[in-house]
């Protein structure tokens, strides 16, 4: 078993500022992350709001920020899988792979979010052969060609609005009969002429053969479907928490996210949270990046005291 | 035109046709800076250093010369990016469209090469 003294679950700009900050301050620290490291920043194509930096590809500050936490002498370790984890001892265990075991004073909770997906039929099968969760990366496979967009919020609208330069025409379909926008997004859409609507609804299945054919829609209030034949589907139903695997001992809200108090301590002394995985308004960069410096210094308290 | 990668780039159909002529295994992930192309390039980074019989390149989609890859017919009804290709022997042996996770990856590295 190697002993460290945090361990920060998640390599996000939250997981991976605390990084920095535990390292610097001489504390041993372990940064372990399930997938690529720098989470949904290194999926951004360009940030051009991070103060300090004119601007820059989330991949490349993703890098930096992981060199800078090595460069301090913390442990970065990517693509693991957490099989099992112990919070409540006052030195709390966590098992990676299902064989190496990692043991800390504190621990701190980055694990951030992802793009929510529909999870019905065929989904999986069509995805990138005529659904997707990016307009601007697959918008240009629909040039004049007629799509749906899934989703009733901000991004759902203002993606629609943006497809608009290459689609022909766009069916936005949404489970409710209002919308969850800014005004300004839902007028952007309601007064463009390509975009139509179809509420109170969601897909339930996607068919096809080498890419998408068509889709059923199935009206939410009185329960019946209908196929449309259609060429592509965007999907923009929000994001979920990734904090599943903490279900059973952190206390979550309704939503699934973490709740932790002004020191961004947990239900479990010790046990930290930073970053998008915690309730909370304002999903940003610089939140995340803020929220990992008071984990950090917080969880150094901590172990200082205790 | 590259990618702002730490990858090997393909900049040329005739570098294109050079590298899959010379070297047996062959991964060419062609896509831009997007979200779900940079995960593919990031494994494609890692997996450099476990499978060292295998070259690991990306190429710019918006490369007129990317008409190499955009247009294979190992890609047709592709319509998400990146399009990441596998040569074998200088022949494609798989074809995928859009953001595969590591464990994909992993599973056709190690099926095909
Ligand atoms: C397409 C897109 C564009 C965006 N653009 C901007 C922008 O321009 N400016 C801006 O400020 N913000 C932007 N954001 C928001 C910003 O990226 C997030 O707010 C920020 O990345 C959150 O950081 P985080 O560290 O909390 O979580 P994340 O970035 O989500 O990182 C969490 C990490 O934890 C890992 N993880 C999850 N579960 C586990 C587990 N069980 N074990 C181990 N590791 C785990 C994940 O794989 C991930 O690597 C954008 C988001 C997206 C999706």
């Amino acid at each position: 078993m190697e002993k460290f003294d945090v361990i920060i679950i998640g390599g996000g700009p939250a997981g991976l500022t605390a990084g920095i900050y535990l390292s610097r301050a001489k504390n041993k620290t372990l940064v372990l992350n399930e997938g690529v490291i720098g989470g949904q920043m290194s999926l951004t194509h360009e940030i051009a709001n991070y103060p300090g930096i004119d601007s820059v590809s989330g991949y490349m500050l993703s890098r930096t920020m992981q060199k800078q936490a090595e460069k301090f002498g913390c442990t970065v370790k990517s693509n693991i899988k957490i099989t099992d984890y112990k919070f409540n001892e006052n030195l709390k265990t966590i098992t990676v792979n299902n064989k190496d075991v990692f043991e800390a004073k504190a621990v701190i909770v980055a694990t951030g979010g992802k793009s929510r997906e529909l999870g019905v039929e065929g989904e999986k099968d069509f995805t990138g052969r005529g659904v997707s969760y990016c307009a601007t990366c697959d918008g240009d496979f629909f040039q004049d060609k007629e799509i749906i967009v899934v989703g009733g919020g901000n991004s759902a609208l203002e993606e629609a609005v943006s497809l608009t330069q290459y689609a022909s025409k766009i069916t936005i379909v949404h489970q409710f009969d209002h919308f969850q926008a800014h005004q300004f997004a839902i007028d952007a859409a309601q007064n463009h002429e390509k975009i139509h609507f179809i509420l109170n609804s969601t897909l339930s299945s996607f068919y096809g053969n080498q890419s998408l054919e068509k889709v059923k829609i199935k009206n939410l209030k009185t329960n019946t479907e209908i196929e449309m034949p259609i060429d592509g589907v965007f999907v923009f139903i929000g994001y979920v928490p990734q904090t599943k695997p903490f279900e059973n001992s952190l206390k979550l809200n309704t939503y699934g996210e973490i709740i932790s108090d002004e020191r961004l301590e947990t239900n479990i002394p010790g046990v930290f949270v930073a970053g998008d995985c915690r309730e909370k308004k304002i999903r940003q960069i610089t939140t995340a990046v803020s929220d990992g410096t008071i984990a950090a210094l917080n969880a150094i308290d901590f172990i200082q005291n205790n | 035109m590259v990618l702002n990668t730490n990858l090997e780039h393909v900049k040329t159909e005739a570098e294109y046709k050079k590298i899959i002529s010379e070297n047996e295994n062959v991964m060419i992930c062609c896509g831009r800076m997007g979200p779900m192309c940079v995960p593919v390039y990031a494994d494609m980074e890692d997996l450099r250093n476990d499978y060292k019989n295998i070259k690991f390149y990306d190429m710019l989609f918006d490369n007129p010369e990317a008409h190499v890859i955009r247009n294979l017919p190992e890609c047709r009804g592709f319509m998400g990016l990146p399009f990441t290709v596998y040569y074998k022997n200088g022949k494609v042996v798989k074809a995928t469209s859009s953001l595969q996770s590591r464990e994909e990856i992993t599973d056709i590295l190690n099926s095909v090469f």
